[in-house]
């Protein structure tokens, strides 16, 4: 086994030098170092859009660095790195997403480079499995070959991209979120696999949220904030709140919890809500004026019970009250009508219409209060839209251009504005921060606030524990479809809810 | 695609541009190819091509299509000449003449709501369930008529495809109507708003609380009622009706909604360039009639000068976006 606090070999196998990548202007990575050596653990450390999928994108080749910037592998310069360079090196990724083919064979998805890659005339199909069988006794695990990818369990389908990259010989593996929605007993295993492929000496670089199990397996961190390096430390002796600390930088320092608020009247309760396989026996209220967060890994079943507060799933037990009454939501027409409103998490595909003008997206929950007879008031419209426009500080240069012409951030705020222009009580916020930058992300929890103030009744989804603990005034934790506690963040800090969530 | 901004205007004046130089090119051609006699026909004969146009313009819109536009058209005016010629004959009083006209139009909303529901609640794509629908009303058609005709109907009925109100053509009055009502439903109802927004995402639309399903079916009916709308006309001017008669004029419509700009997948597409665009294609098919081409040869003309216009048309949006 190779032993790094030791003994570090003297080239590193990867080494990128000062990396710097640009879009449309905006520094995603400014100056970062990175090194990699043969047979470690490395765990790349942020928040999100700290610039890691960039830094990770940058080593595989799917970005280009600016010029002063140098990738080596093995000492040895690489005048230009593409995703082909990257695989004749040897390093290989997982995404996040694992880029799988869910309606072809497990052995057809991990000997697929051998399929397209080397250009065969013809696929010999025995030759794949035996590929592919290979793959996976290295990996000491057993999943039927002849098996559709997209009837796996999400872990398997997990290891059959990890078999994929081991398939094709690699060195480096990098895992991109590899355990964000596996669970505890499933990561514990995961965990076991990469150390063993470790001993084999190639080199893992891990990118996670769950900050405590990468502490116990890495060897080293790399953290980067804001697109820039905070520093490479050792694990050992790093401890979960240090890494926060240091993830989250300045912000961290400053930011309060939200002061106590005073109870007032309740405006939503859940008493008993519960889907088949997506929540059992959920109970809540929300008061006026109060921001509640839910948290939890991926799949708990949040999505499930906001989309079902918003009228889209229909509980199969349980009851809705909205004011003290019963709500009996058929669809979301309904929802918004008695003053509910969704912010999808989705924002490309559910959340706008990412073709028609970015009027159009702000006027679509409003439509019945422009009628003029049985028309719509084009000057009606124009109001609606200029007057959100300029109280959200949202930046547009047309309003008839399509809203896909705009940055993350102003999309997002166009998505809040057709909420808010449904005048609601309940504002759901589905992770709203997803793919919106770091300053911007700052101005959407200000208008958050200011909207609690005035009234209004908030629920905000979100995996990143800070961006709950630290903008809300009530944080569920939730996990497997159950509400596993509440928290008051004046009354715990963000690491005793990391712990919580992650733990 | 609520204010009509630059955008519009420049589109319409482009088609406008268009339309002029065709007809110039039609008398430098053939000298005195523009007489009141070219006008009066191309009034005729462009309502037909035009009504069934807008009945696919509206799910094309929606990201859709509507394949039994012209025998949907068949069947309202078959069951409208089958009722009056059943229970009127020759002559038929004008109540009765007003009853079997909204009983085609009944017709075509019920099997265009029929259509619509069937896409929105199954989840169906539209060229199948328009594409069966047109082969179940061609079968349909075919039975009551038994493959033959009806025809002879009341004069007071075929002043529908004849007359004239203040020197107008009743059909070119009728498709100009329409198309003023589509303009105005697609561009200024919440309906119209929807069926943009459906065209371009309908799962996004939906969370947006618009009624989707709600709006698929009147889509469709829409676009059925259109569809009867036409096929009245067709009947009173031919004074007679079957299944397949203006059969062609099916992926003409289609054509003449890509000529009008409007966008293959949905989304996006005027009402007035639509309009214009079928004015062009009429133009181009009377302008080769009056250069006394043989039939086929025109037809193949036709066809070429089409690819031109559309090659002239991205000349055309090239020249005016590279000035802004």
């Amino acid at each position: 086994m190779v032993n790094h606090s030791d003994q570090p070999c003297l080239v590193p196998l990867v080494q990128l030098q000062n990396i710097s990548v640009r879009f449309e202007g905006v520094k995603a990575l400014d100056g970062v170092e990175f090194s990699l050596e043969a047979g470690e653990i490395h765990c790349l450390a942020g928040e999100n859009g700290s610039g890691k999928s960039t830094l990770i994108k940058v080593m595989t080749g799917v970005y280009k660095p600016t010029p002063d910037g140098k990738i080596l592998v093995e000492g040895e310069h690489v005048d230009e790195m593409t995703p082909l360079e990257a695989r004749a090196v040897k390093i290989g990724t997982i995404w996040q997403d694992l880029a799988l083919f869910p309606h072809m064979t497990v052995y057809e998805n991990i000997a697929i480079t051998q399929i397209l890659g080397n250009n065969p005339k013809i696929v010999n199909l025995k030759n794949l499995r035996s590929i592919a069988h290979d793959a996976l006794s290295k990996l000491g695990v057993d999943i039927p070959l002849e098996e559709k990818v997209g009837s796996l369990p999400i872990s398997q389908r997990q290891l059959v991209a990890i078999a994929r990259a081991l398939a094709q010989d690699c060195r480096v593996l990098i895992m991109d979120e590899a355990n964000a929605s596996l669970t505890h007993a499933e990561t514990l295993k995961l965990t076991e696999i990469v150390r063993r492929l470790s001993e084999r000496g190639i080199s893992i670089v891990f990118v996670s949220h769950r900050l405590a199990e990468v502490l116990e397996i890495s060897h080293r961190v790399t953290v980067l904030r804001d697109g820039r390096l905070v520093g490479v430390f050792p694990t050992q002796g790093m401890t979960q709140s240090r890494l926060s600390e240091l993830m989250t930088g300045r912000t961290f320092a400053n930011q309060s919890p939200r002061v106590r608020r005073a109870n007032t009247e309740v405006v939503l309760q859940v008493v008993g809500c519960s889907r088949r396989g997506e929540f059992d026996d959920v109970c809540l209220s929300l008061q006026r004026g109060e921001i509640l967060g839910f948290t939890g890994l991926l799949g708990a079943g949040r999505t499930e019970l906001a989309l079902t507060l918003f009228g889209m799933k229909r509980p199969d037990s349980g009851k809705l009250l909205l004011n003290g009454k019963r709500l009996r939501l058929r669809s979301n027409i309904e929802a918004i009508s008695s003053g509910i409103a969704y912010l999808s998490e989705d924002r490309l595909q559910l959340g706008l219409v990412q073709e028609q003008s970015i009027a159009s997206n702000i006027v679509a929950a409003s439509l019945k209060s422009a009628m003029l007879g049985p028309f719509l008031s084009g000057r009606t419209l124009a109001d609606i839209v200029s007057s959100w426009v300029r109280e959200l500080k949202i930046k547009i240069g047309n309003a008839e251009d399509a809203i896909n012409t705009l940055s993350g951030g102003n999309q997002q705020r166009a998505a809040i504005a057709k909420w808010l222009a449904t005048n609601p009580q309940v504002l759901i916020l589905d992770a709203p921060t997803v793919g919106v930058d770091v300053g911007a992300r700052a101005s959407i929890f200000r208008i958050v606030a200011n909207l609690a103030k005035s009234g209004m009744s908030i629920i905000i989804i979100s995996d990143e524990v800070p961006e709950v603990y630290f903008n809300c005034d009530r944080v569920l934790h939730f996990s497997s479809g159950k509400i596993k506690g509440e928290y008051f963040p004046q009354d715990c800090t963000v690491s005793d809810l990391e712990r919580a969530v992650y733990g | 695609m609520i204010k009509i901004g630059n955008r519009a205007i420049r589109e319409i004046l482009g088609f406008l541009l268009i339309y002029l130089l065709l007809a110039v090119v039609f008398e430098i051609l053939n000298p005195g190819f523009w007489s009141t006699q070219i006008v009066l026909s191309m009034a005729v004969q462009l309502p037909e091509l035009g009504l069934l146009t807008l009945a696919m313009f509206i799910p094309i819109v929606s990201g859709g299509l509507n394949l039994a536009n012209t025998i949907l058209a068949n069947i309202c005016g078959i069951v409208l000449a089958w009722f009056l010629v059943g229970y009127a004959g020759g002559e038929a009083p004008l109540i009765v003449v007003v009853f079997a006209c909204l009983l085609a139009l009944t017709i075509g909303f019920a099997f265009g709501a029929a259509m619509g529901t069937i896409v929105a609640y199954f989840g169906i794509h539209p060229i199948m369930v328009t594409l069966s629908m047109m082969i179940f009303l061609q079968g349909l058609g075919e039975f009551i008529t038994r493959g033959g005709d009806i025809s002879g109907l009341a004069s007071n009925f075929q002043f529908l495809g004849y007359g004239t109100v203040i020197g107008v053509p009743i059909p070119l009055a009728v498709f100009v109507a329409a198309s003023i009502i589509c303009h105005l439903f697609m561009a200024k109802t919440p309906l119209g708003f929807t069926i943009y927004m459906i065209g371009s995402n309908i799962r996004a639309s939906e969370f947006s609380g618009l009624a989707t399903k709600r709006a698929l079916i009147w889509i469709y009916a829409a676009s059925g009622v259109l569809c009867a709308v036409a096929g009245i006309i067709m009947t009173a001017r031919f004074n007679s009706v079957r299944v397949g008669h203006g059969e062609s004029y099916l992926l003409i419509s289609v054509l003449a909604c890509f000529l009008g700009a409007v966008h293959p997948f949905g989304g996006f597409g005027r009402v007035s360039s639509v309009f214009l665009a079928v004015l062009i294609l009429q133009l181009v098919s009377s302008g080769l009639n009056g250069l006394g081409a043989n039939q086929h040869l025109s037809t193949a003309l036709w066809g070429a000068l089409l690819v031109l216009v559309m090659i002239l048309r991205w000349a055309l949006i090239r020249l005016s976006s590279s000035r802004l």
